[in-house]
């Protein structure tokens, strides 16, 4: 099989706008004969959804939550980039784009990379024109802060909930729609099998989740925007209920699935309490503007925090890295923290956690201000530890954050599958190894308002279209599979949980997929994780009724789905033998401790293709051409 | 910790539910109430029972998904703070806690302490937005709002959509929900268009489905998650009255 990223031609700054020009377009009366099924209601999807139906598409959309506003984008708090230089700092189309290149450590594409940077600037004005509260200063002027792996300040915020914000902006824009019948909502649907006619996407199989019925929903195209699948290591930041299904059950179906590997573990979240912890709770990057990371200089100090004295605190990022200081991007500022940590530095009870100290900040602007800038962290820090960090320093420790992998797509957003659409953090597109900061909202509604509308209307206008409908053959067979693999599960009838089979799981991908994963490692997850895989089908217990609300049964489908998902991620880390962002090969090191990439031999894509249930993967590889920016080792010091 | 908890358990819609008293052993005041719940639940499924369904996801406090009745207040003890945020350590050895679903007309309860409140998209759809389209606006500094104004607007916009507004008055009114957007809308220049229609608009849909309309009791700022303001239920009457005039 042959990659087709399908970059257009031309100069980086002229490919979307020559590529916009040369799409074929569905003339306004027509569009609203063709209908898109989009899955998955977060930022991408909303507002992918929301724009489809302005042009006049007829968008049938989908989410297992009860109301759009419900989806994990929602949580994002810290802030979404746009190059608009409004700081005057020296920011530009060109440097976003050139930040984010490195940050994900040359294993993006140039061309999608240099497309998000270009229509960042538009996200914030389409943003501000919902009415969508970013801050502003005294004069009325947007306010920016900055994150990390940047020198400039251009992250846009909205408090600590922009992810919120710019949700409901997403959310208010589909609701005009649902209103005008533009999109049809369908809610607590989850989506369980896409469904090829002739090998094109033309439609879902979804379970409602009210009654368990499993309904057909035809169409001419499928976006997936689906969200991430961090949870596969159970404890993450991630909403309880995110998961891969969707993007998996298409990835069974012949979408090739990139970089499985590429993991994001945040620095600064709050550390485990204790066996009964159900997921992590992220302390936005953002603090580390005025929060100092730092461990006392002498191994199990078991003084307070607040009675090291300054000369025995190691600021251990400001000395390694003094030009970024605390603000390296996060797969640098997590491993540090680990290293700390191992070496026996680390505080707190488990002595698995760094402290981010605000009382230096505290001196410098006052209570006031710093309240204001993180007020609603700081309160959520203290409901969940009892310990006020106005007046002691926080302990942070990594976790799970992000997955940069997803499925394949070309310039288009189009997966392997023709028709099939995939859009956020469901795809693999923009963020190489490593996503910076700030840059997820921006791809998710840059994918949403301003590519997909575009590139699902070229793929239309430019596609014969046979009349499908849901009782085709194709779709009583998903109907049936879908059905089976639930009855599957109702029958299993052992003796373990879902949740005690998907804790043990992430357990393994953690300890050896997780932060630092070295060749015996991942050889020994690829022997436990299967193992676990099999005990699930044959332990599993469930109780309720499959025609019924049965939240044992929503979460063993995701879990099943996770079981299999985990090992290919173990395989993709295997083979990469290099160190690249957030994938960190102990083996492949510089003397410092720095990730060592191997551009001769892996400067590509990993796409995998789906070849049964514990058969070998085929591997494709998508070179990738760097014509602009010329790949150099990181570096942050 | 060893506590005793009646939770409501109805198995559809249309059954009779009741509550059921359940023993919860070895809490620890880490935990977070849902963390409790899901022990419990693990605790259920192992003896054949089915488990308690509740809607929940993010656990931080932000998604909405979240909220229970516990002890008669909605989202529980403590101030501020949505179900999910509320931890074991707010309560003590030998406690019984009562938790209920949302009550409300506009609320059916689907299971357990589940409830649907889509009823708070159809008010949203009937108004709670700018009538924007995607592409082609204006830079976003040539809209200048002054930072108290930002801020006020904000503070509205902050509303998760959990119903405990709903839930904790006694006539099951959506007043703070609506507005909060309403006023939301109304500070920022983006809305000025449409003042006039998104009021009348949104407060006859939440007529239409069957929430009560506010006496100004309260209750609602006392238990939001957001702590939205009463003031905004202020700034919507006047919003109505000058719809009304300019008729
Ligand atoms: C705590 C936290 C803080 C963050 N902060 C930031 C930040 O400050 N800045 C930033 O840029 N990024 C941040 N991120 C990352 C960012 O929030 C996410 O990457 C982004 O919001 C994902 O958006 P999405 O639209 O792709 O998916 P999601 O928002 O996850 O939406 C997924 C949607 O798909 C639906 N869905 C999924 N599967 C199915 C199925 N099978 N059937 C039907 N529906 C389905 C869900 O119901 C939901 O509607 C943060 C992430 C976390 C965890
Ligand atoms: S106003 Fe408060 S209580 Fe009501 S829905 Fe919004 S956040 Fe919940
Ligand atoms: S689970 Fe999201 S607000 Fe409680």
């Amino acid at each position: 099989m042959v990659l087709e990223s399908n970059i257009p031609e031309g100069p980086i700054e002229k490919k979307w706008t020559n590529h916009k020009f040369t799409s074929k377009l569905v003339n306004p009366s027509n569009r609203r004969k063709y209908t898109v099924a989009v899955v998955g209601t977060g930022l991408a999807g909303a507002s992918a959804a929301a724009s489809l139906a302005e042009l006049g598409y007829n968008v049938l959309a989908f989410s297992y939550h009860e109301s759009p506003r419900r989806a994990h984008s929602i949580a994002a708090q810290g802030g979404i980039n746009a190059g608009k230089n409004y700081a005057n700092d020296g920011d530009s189309v060109y440097r976003l784009f050139y930040d984010t290149l490195k940050g994900g450590d040359y294993r993006a594409r140039e061309g999608n990379v240099y497309r998000l940077a270009e229509v960042s600037g538009s996200i914030i004005d389409q943003c501000v024109a919902q009415g969508v509260p970013f801050a502003r200063d005294y004069a009325g002027y947007l306010d920016n802060r900055s994150f990390g792996g940047a020198q400039v300040s251009r992250t846009f915020y909205a408090r600590g909930q922009t992810g919120q914000q710019l949700l409901l902006g997403a959310y208010s824009a589909l609701a005009r729609q649902m209103e005008t019948g533009g999109v049809k909502f369908f809610a607590r649907r989850e989506m369980l099998d896409v469904v090829l006619v002739d090998g094109k996407a033309r439609g879902i199989v979804a379970r409602n989740m009210l009654n368990g019925k499993v309904e057909s929903y035809a169409a001419d195209a499928v976006i997936l925007a689906t969200g991430g699948y961090a949870n596969a290591f159970f404890l993450s930041t991630n909403a309880k209920a995110s998961n891969a299904t969707a993007i998996w059950r298409a990835h069974k179906k012949g979408a090739l699935f990139a970089n499985p590997c590429f993991t994001q573990i945040h620095p600064t979240c709050i550390p485990v309490s204790g066996e009964h912890q159900s997921k992590l709770t992220l302390m936005s990057e953002s603090l580390r503007n005025d929060g100092r990371i730092w461990v006392p200089k002498i191994k199990d100090d078991k003084r307070l925090p607040q009675d090291i004295p300054e000369n025995e605190r190691d600021y251990y990022l400001e000395r390694q890295y003094p030009s970024f200081g605390n603000l390296v991007p996060r797969d640098v500022a997590s491993r540090r923290a680990k290293e700390m940590c191992d070496k026996g530095f680390g505080v707190g009870p488990s002595k698995m956690a760094v402290y981010l100290d605000f009382a230096e900040a505290i001196k410098r602007v006052g209570k006031e201000i710093v309240k204001e800038r993180y007020g609603n962290l700081f309160d959520m820090y203290k409901q969940i530890t009892a310990e006020d960090p106005y007046l002691q320093p926080m302990r942070i420790y990594p976790a799970v954050h992000y997955t940069m992998g997803g499925l394949w797509v070309d310039y288009n957003l189009m997966s392997t599958i023709p028709g099939l659409f995939v859009g956020g953090e469901a795809n693999f597109s923009d963020h190489g190894a490593n996503r910076l900061g700030a840059s997820a909202l921006m791809q998710g509604l840059a994918d949403g308002y301003f590519i997909l509308p575009y590139t699902v209307g070229n793929y239309l206008a430019g596609t014969k279209f046979e009349t499908v409908k849901t009782d085709h053959a194709a779709f009583k067979d998903a109907e049936n599979d879908v059905d089976a693999t639930i009855m599957k599960l109702m029958n299993v009838n052992g003796t373990k949980t879902v949740d005690e089979f998907h804790r043990e799981y992430g357990k393994v991908m953690w300890e050896f997929v997780g932060m630092g994963r070295n060749k015996a490692g991942l050889e020994k997850a690829l022997t436990l994780l299967p193992k676990i895989r099999e005990a699930f089908w044959k332990d599993v217990k469930l109780t309720g009724e499959a025609n019924d609300i049965n939240t044992e049964l929503e979460k063993a489908q995701r879990v099943a789905d996770f079981l299999e998902l985990g090992e290919l991620m173990a395989r993709d880390a295997l083979h990469r033998e290099e160190s690249c962002g957030g994938h960190f090969r102990e083996e492949h090191q510089t003397d410092e401790g720095e990730a060592m990439r191997n551009d001769e031999k892996f400067a590509y894509v990993a796409a995998w293709e789906f070849k049964g249930i514990g058969t070998e993967p085929a591997m494709h590889k998508e070179h990738l051409v760097f014509d602009y920016v010329k790949p150099s080792q990181r570096s942050y010091k | 910790m060893k506590l005793t908890l009646q939770v409501w358990r109805q198995e559809r819609p249309e059954s009779k539910g009741r509550l059921i008293s359940y023993g919860v052993n070895d809490v620890s005041p880490d935990m977070s109430f849902l963390e409790m719940l899901d022990v419990l639940n693990i605790e259920l499924v192992k003896k054949n029972e089915v488990p308690i369904a509740f809607d929940h996801d993010c656990r931080e406090g932000i998604c909405g998904s979240c909220g229970m009745m516990i002890n008669g207040r909605a989202h529980g003890p403590g101030r501020g703070i949505a179900t999910c945020q509320l931890h074991m350590r707010h309560f003590k050895d030998g406690d019984t806690i009562v938790i209920e679903p949302w009550r409300a007309r506009a609320f059916p309860v689907l299971k357990d302490l589940m409830v649907d409140r889509t009823a708070m998209d159809r008010v949203m759809m009937a108004g709670g937005y700018v009538s924007t389209k995607t592409g082609g606006m204006v830079d976003g500094n040539t809209l200048l709002i002054p930072k108290p104004i930002a801020d006020e607007a904000f503070d509205a916009a902050a509303c998760i959509g959990c119903g405990a507004c709903v839930a904790s008055c006694p006539n099951s009114s959506l007043m703070l929900f609506v507005a909060a957007k309403v006023s939301q809308l109304a500070l920022l220049p983006q809305g000025q268009h449409e003042r006039k229609e998104r009021v009348e608009s949104m407060l006859a849909v939440m007529d239409e489905n069957q929430f009560g309309s506010c006496t100004n009791t309260y209750a609602c700022e006392a238990e939001c998650p957001k702590e939205i303001s009463v003031t905004h239920i202020a700034r919507l009457n006047r919003e109505f009255i000058r719809a009304k005039i300019t008729a």
